[in-house]
């Protein structure tokens, strides 16, 4: 059993500013964010995260896209200061800790919006 | 807030690259009389990213500084009739313009310093072009990378491609970057042209895996020195090592909190390990002149 609680940490993602939000308005994605066992389905709606549910507690769990890591780098990537390699999504999809599955068309349409969003848990506990 | 002009002069060169016509945009600074140090951008960006090497007195007093804009970024024009192709940087023909360029600005066995694509474009000047160089300097130099994102995002018509090239690259500047840097490093790669990023890649990723070409590396010919920040993860500290251990004789520096684009998103960070890096690659380059002519 991994230390990480997923649902606690993600969390974090309702606490998008407005500026962040208005990066995000043409948003509307329902992402998968999985952490070994542990699954979180966020809502996202112009922007603004509007819903996060446990997955494992869904019947039908349907998503746009996934974000598939290990929950030992989720703990790694969410450090206030990440360690090099740990610091950026991307970081993760090039040491192969990361898979990116589904429609990830909305993500690299808007990267600096997920990338941000994704980021929040750093600063929260 | 005082007024003030840099140092820093620019030109447009033509030059004949592939048998075609180029305008190129190029940048200078420094001593006229000083060591040529020819600089290399990154894939996608220009050569604003060298902004504070050009503005640093230290370097300006010993070396003539010179950057060139590779065709299709920044201010250097495309080719006439360059709609009717799709571009793509390749091997062979980004180290002609590099050789092209130094011959037709009259550089005496320049010291070639590079980054990223420029950083793997270095390691094929050292390997096939020694006699045409006085050493080099590989800023975020490996031998390869195996695309580890879908490229096509950077170049289609229903994704804006700016920012899908800026955001792809986003995560390799340190985190301690300062901000300006940050985003001003960032704004060069909003600006590029469409598919430009991409077609720079075709280079890094697919046609320039020089590592089969280091082993004809020789540093009594040519010294190798390479410079990597820690926080890159498409040209990681761990490509860097590969390099230098292919590369008998060769320097290798990894730089704390630095990420990809060492010159531009923290040049203040940076210049304590290029001064240095820099002060070594001239005395070899001296000391190579030497026993060319004695």
């Amino acid at each position: 059993m991994s230390e990480l609680d997923l649902i606690d940490r993600v969390s974090a993602l309702r606490q998008a500013d407005g500026r962040l939000i208005a990066q995000g308005r043409l948003v509307r994605v329902k992402m998968l964010i999985e952490a070994d066992e542990q699954a979180a389905l966020v809502t996202v709606v112009d922007g603004s995260v509007t819903a996060i549910a446990n997955a494992n507690q869904l019947v039908m769990p349907a998503w746009t896209f996934a974000l598939r890591a290990p929950a030992p780098e989720w703990a790694e990537y969410w450090q206030p200061n990440p360690r090099p390699g740990h610091h950026d999504l991307f970081a993760l999809l090039r040491r192969k800790q990361l898979r990116l599955e589904g429609n990830i068309h909305p993500f690299m349409c808007n990267l600096f919006y997920f990338k941000a969003l994704l980021a929040l848990p750093r600063w929260s506990e | 807030m005082s007024t003030w002009i840099e140092p820093v002069t620019a030109r447009y060169l033509h030059v004949d690259l592939g048998g075609r016509d180029h305008r190129v945009y190029v940048e200078e600074a420094g001593n006229p009389d000083g060591v040529p140090l020819l600089c290399l951008h990154t894939a996608g960006a220009d050569t604003r990213q060298f902004r504070g090497l050009l503005n640093d007195d230290e370097v300006l007093r010993t070396c003539r500084v010179i950057a060139f804009v590779l065709p299709f970024h920044g201010k250097s024009s495309p080719p006439a009739g360059w709609q009717d192709s799709t571009y793509q940087l390749t091997a062979a023909g980004y180290t002609a313009t590099v050789i092209a360029i130094s011959s037709a600005l009259g550089l005496y066995r320049p010291i070639v310093m590079g980054c990223s694509i420029g950083g793997r474009l270095v390691l094929y000047l050292a390997a096939d072009h020694p006699a045409e160089i006085g050493g080099v300097i590989g800023l975020q130099a490996g031998g390869h990378v195996d695309p580890y994102y879908d490229t096509e995002y950077l170049n289609r018509p229903d994704v804006h491609g700016g920012l899908a090239c800026a955001g792809v690259v986003s995560g390799l500047i340190g985190p301690g970057a300062p901000e300006t840097d940050r985003w001003e490093t960032l704004w060069h790669y909003m600006q590029s042209g469409p598919g430009i990023f991409q077609g720079d890649l075709h280079f890094y990723k697919v046609d320039g895996d020089v590592r089969d070409r280091l082993a004809a590396v020789d540093t009594s010919r040519c010294p190798v020195f390479l410079l990597t920040g820690e926080y890159d993860y498409s040209c990681s500290p761990d490509d860097t090592r590969q390099v230098a251990d292919a590369i008998p004789g060769s320097s290798m520096t990894i730089m704390t909190g630095l990420g990809h684009f060492p010159m531009s998103e923290d040049y203040a960070g940076f210049r304590g390990y290029l001064r240095p890096t820099l002060g070594a690659a001239v005395r070899a380059r001296e000391q190579l002149l030497k026993a060319v002519r004695p």
